[in-house]
């Protein structure tokens, strides 16, 4: 897809949830969101001391994809100065002079692609401008070189330092006029720059939301009920007031109202609040805690109860259709052969190494927050809601934090803190025990599928029929649980449908890295290898040949599942690209070739999400005892013309191979409503010793540069089945691995 | 109670009850914020210092049961980031989020104290008890062995 430049150009401020949700898996959509463009300036992102240091703004959160090195590196690459000289500073809070500030769908890239370029490019001309008004020549005949601006007829030239106030005071130019340089020319795009906060880092300053230190400042901890929404009916609190180092002990009533839908933030959930001298306090405090509550409804919930009311569910009617294009039912009946199969996946927590937690100060009815979220405008608004009070009496900076992954999307934590410090007369820094961060994640939601394909006698795919079963209610999946109709294989099969039914879920749900395509790549690539294997074709040529059977593209106007942030259907496949990076992984992979070796197989997968393309082969041993070894994995991306910062993006893919390995075995389970998982032992990581070989390739189109933090992972979890399948014969169709009885080594 | 804690070669008072982790004295008490809380039961390594110059999980390491042994944090590592370990690491640009890096940094470097060439599988062995949550595990150990180059040729 060709990126228009006036859609990039039209930056709204976030409005809300829903359409910061919108914009997190379909960042194209949101950037065609109406709405004024707020002015973006060279001066609000770039300043320029005597000396000739350079300082950029990085506007985004960072979280560790790089943000503070990505954006200000296009800024600097047209302002034409050089890297070391530049100095890279957070932005705090401020969409009216920024632009959007929440890092998410792998939009960063799309999104600030072409105007960070051109506030680079205007800030470039406004030092021209300066260096022309001084010699009195005429702009068009300066140049710029690393930091200065060149008259080459005269043989004079002037640094950017000893410009930058005289440019400084200049009417900066209309974005869309200036010029911008040819691709030829970067000298800091496309070259390695080492993270900004790399050497704070590795000697152990204190950057993260974790670290913030405040005078006076108190801790904070929060018990809540082990039932989502479940209420405090009574608890010891006088009893703990007494303990050590204890200040404060509130109770939370909370507004979550548990229903079958449950909304993106839907309130605070309610528990117990302890505030103590040290962090360590408040926690032993928090051990003596007894609480009686009021469990809800919520109590009543299971796995067990979920997997057999999707059983049931999947043998009914379909609640709602997608799409549906073809003789879908006859080509099933007339199918030479068909191919049968349902495919369950478990609910999984983000972990992020941070736990969440923020930091909040109210004073003189003002609110200063440090924040860790990646949607910290969405943060402020809640906030305010949540407190009564004006959005203009918040200030919010932006903070490091240890991971994000899709957690710090929400603002839970955030709203919590600023509740404590509203009720008490102190900065307070509230931080969630791993053991909270487990139980109160909005989850990636499970779900099953129903899939029945058709291949004819020349072994074609001739039909593809899928019924997800999710959750929620009649009109709105739970968030990370919907699927558009633009889902591949859609388009590709000569008939096609795609159904779902929703069951109701009375806990928080959210978006997990590559939302929705994390689960649902799996499910549709390893059906595919299923139909491949089923037709006696090799997976690749038989995935090269449907991608060869292209239909007219989604549109918008077609019904679109249900679910707050799903897919518009703007972000249209193109199968040139899709094939691309399958026949390049298949050649670094040296599939043709592959051995036939009992207890090794390769698998090959790929997917198209967030404007990104990736396959990745898979090479694995499986032992007697059906514990996995993955050797290597060849990945290919294709996320357009640039690879903006290489060994950056060459660590996010690796990241993203290891994080979906780590998917595989992962899972979140109810028993009476509450949360079994605790800890790192129960949902684990994946460890270095089970970090295999990674080779990334990028294969460079003519397209402009996209993200690639979401869509790395996806591929990995169905090519590792599909080489278990290859290695063993056993086919998984139930994940975690351990229950299809299967385990990493 | 008042126990006296020596990190990073100052010896420091601390009036905390013997059984608070070194994590929690570390990073709230003495303001030494490079160990992170992560697990809070030794699961991930994040809290990781060196105590005596061995690798310890501080979030399960009561102050007490220290003594007179050295602490070491990543702060103490070098005076100024020039340890070969943190050398390589900000060549190699390790970090993703950076969460779990002081930890890693820890246990490599007393792995390399005691093992100057380690091998793939001795990397993995000491470091199997850091998690990193971003994936950065190939990163960390082509940076092991090129500290332990480094190490190699420091001593020549």
């Amino acid at each position: 897809m060709r990126i228009d430049r006036r859609s990039f150009l039209q930056l709204s401020a976030l409005a809300g949830g829903s359409l910061a949700l919108n914009l997190y898996r379909a960042p194209l959509a949101g950037a065609q969101q109406p709405g004024a463009p707020p002015d973006l300036t060279p001066q609000a992102f770039i300043k320029i001391a005597p000396d000739g240091v350079v300082t950029i703004m990085a506007r985004a959160s960072e979280s560790g994809q790089g943000m503070r090195n990505m954006l200000p590196m296009l800024i600097a690459e047209e302002l034409d100065v050089d890297w070391k000289d530049v100095r890279v500073e957070q932005a705090e809070l401020n969409e009216k002079i920024y632009g959007p500030q929440y890092s998410g769908g792998s939009s960063n890239t799309p999104r600030g692609w072409e105007p960070m370029r051109r506030v680079g490019a205007a800030g470039r001309q406004l030092l021209i401008a300066a260096a022309a008004q001084t010699w009195g020549v005429p702009p068009g005949e300066c140049t710029t070189k690393s930091g200065r601006v060149l008259h080459a007829s005269s043989g004079r030239s002037l640094g950017y330092g000893e410009l930058a106030a005289k440019a400084a005071a200049l009417p900066a130019p209309a974005l869309a006029s200036v010029k911008l340089k040819d691709p030829s020319d970067y000298r800091i795009i496309g070259h390695s720059q080492p993270g900004v906060d790399t050497r704070g880092i590795v000697t152990g300053k204190p950057l993260f939301g974790i670290d913030v230190k405040l005078p006076g400042m108190l801790y904070a901890t929060i018990e809540k009920a082990p039932v989502f929404a479940g209420k405090v009916k009574t608890a010891n609190i006088d009893q703990i007031k007494a303990l050590p180092g204890v200040r404060h002990v509130l109770t939370i009533e909370g507004g979550i109202v548990p229903a079958a839908y449950t909304p993106w933030e839907p309130g605070m959930e309610p528990g117990i609040a302890i505030v103590a001298d040290t962090w360590w306090q408040a926690q032993q405090a928090r051990k003596q805690l007894k609480v009686d509550w009021d469990p809800g409804p919520a109590a009543a919930q299971t796995t067990d109860g979920f997997h057999k009311r999707a059983e049931e569910l999947l043998q009914a009617q379909p609640g709602t259709t997608v799409r549906k294009y073809g003789d879908i039912d006859a080509a099933l009946k007339s199918s030479a052969k068909m191919v049968e199969a349902t495919y369950q996946y478990p609910f999984i927590a983000h972990v992020t190494m941070e736990p969440q937690g923020a930091t909040a100060h109210w004073k003189d009815s003002k609110l200063e927050m440090w924040s860790t979220s990646t949607l910290p405008a969405d943060g402020v608004g809640l906030v305010a809601k949540t407190l009564g009070i004006d959005q203009s009496a918040v200030t919010t900076h932006m903070v490091r934090s240890g991971g994000s992954f899709g957690r710090r999307l929400q603002n839970d934590y955030l709203v919590e803190a600023a509740w404590i410090a509203k009720n008490i007369d102190a900065p307070v820094k509230l931080l969630w025990s791993r053991e909270d961060d487990v139980a109160h994640d909005p989850f990636r939601p499970g779900g099953t599928v129903g899939l029945k394909a058709a291949i004819d006698a020349q072994g074609k795919m001739t039909a593809w029929r899928h019924h997800f079963v999710t959750f929620g209610d009649e009109r709105h999946s739970t968030s990370g649980g919907g699927i558009g109709g633009d889902s591949y294989p859609a388009g590709f099969p000569p008939s096609y449908a795609l159904y779902t039914t929703a069951q109701p879920l009375m806990l928080r749900t959210g978006a997990l890295r590559a939302p929705g395509d994390n689960a649902y790549c799996w499910v549709s690539q390893s059906f595919l290898d299923e139909c491949a294997h089923a037709a006696g074709r090799d997976p690749l040529e038989f995935q090269l040949d449907l991608l060869s059977n292209s239909r007219s593209p989604w549109s918008v106007s077609q019904r679109d599942a249900v679910g707050d942030h799903e897919p518009t259907g703007q972000s249209v496949l193109i199968p040139e690209r899709f094939k691309g990076v399958l026949q390049l992984a298949a050649e670094k992979s040296g599939w043709a070739h592959r051995g036939k070796e009992a207890g090794r197989g390769m698998g090959i997968a790929a997917w198209f999400c967030h404007l990104g393309y990736f396959a990745e082969v898979v090479d694995l041993s499986v032992d007697a005892q059906n514990k996995i070894t993955v050797h290597q994995v060849w990945a290919v991306g294709d996320v357009g013309s640039q690879i903006i910062n290489p060994a950056a993006a060459e660590s996010m893919a690796m990241g993203g191979i290891i994080e979906g390995m780590g998917h595989l075995a992962q899972e979140i389970t109810l028993v009476d409503g509450k949360v079994v998982q605790s800890n790192f032992h129960n949902h684990p990581l994946m460890r270095m010793r089970q970090a295999p070989k990674i080779e990334v390739y990028w294969r460079k189109t003519d397209y402009a540069p996209t993200g690639l933090g979401e869509p790395t992972l996806p591929p990995t979890l169905p090519a590792v089945c599909n080489a278990v399948f290859a290695a063993t014969g056993k086919r998984i169709r139930t994940l975690p691995l351990a229950r299809s009885g299967f385990g990493w080594a | 109670m008042a126990l006296s804690l020596t990190v990073n070669g100052v010896q420091t008072p601390a009036d905390v009850p013997a059984d608070t982790p070194l994590l929690w004295v570390l990073r709230d008490v003495l303001d030494l914020k490079g160990a992170k809380y992560g697990c809070g039961i030794g699961l991930c390594g994040a809290c990781t210092v060196q105590v005596g110059g061995r690798a310890v999980r501080s979030c399960i390491t009561t102050v007490g049961s220290v003594g007179d042994q050295p602490v070491t944090t990543i702060e103490g590592l070098s005076p100024d980031g020039s340890h070969p370990v943190q050398v390589a690491w900000e060549a190699l640009d390790v970090p993703q989020c950076g969460y779990c890096q002081a930890g890693q940094i820890m246990s490599a470097a007393a792995l390399l104290a005691h093992t100057p060439h380690p091998s793939d599988a001795e990397i993995d062995s000491a470091m199997s008890g850091n998690l990193c949550r971003c994936g950065t595990y190939l990163r960390i150990r082509q940076a092991i062995h090129e500290a332990a180059g480094a190490q190699v040729a420091a001593n020549k």
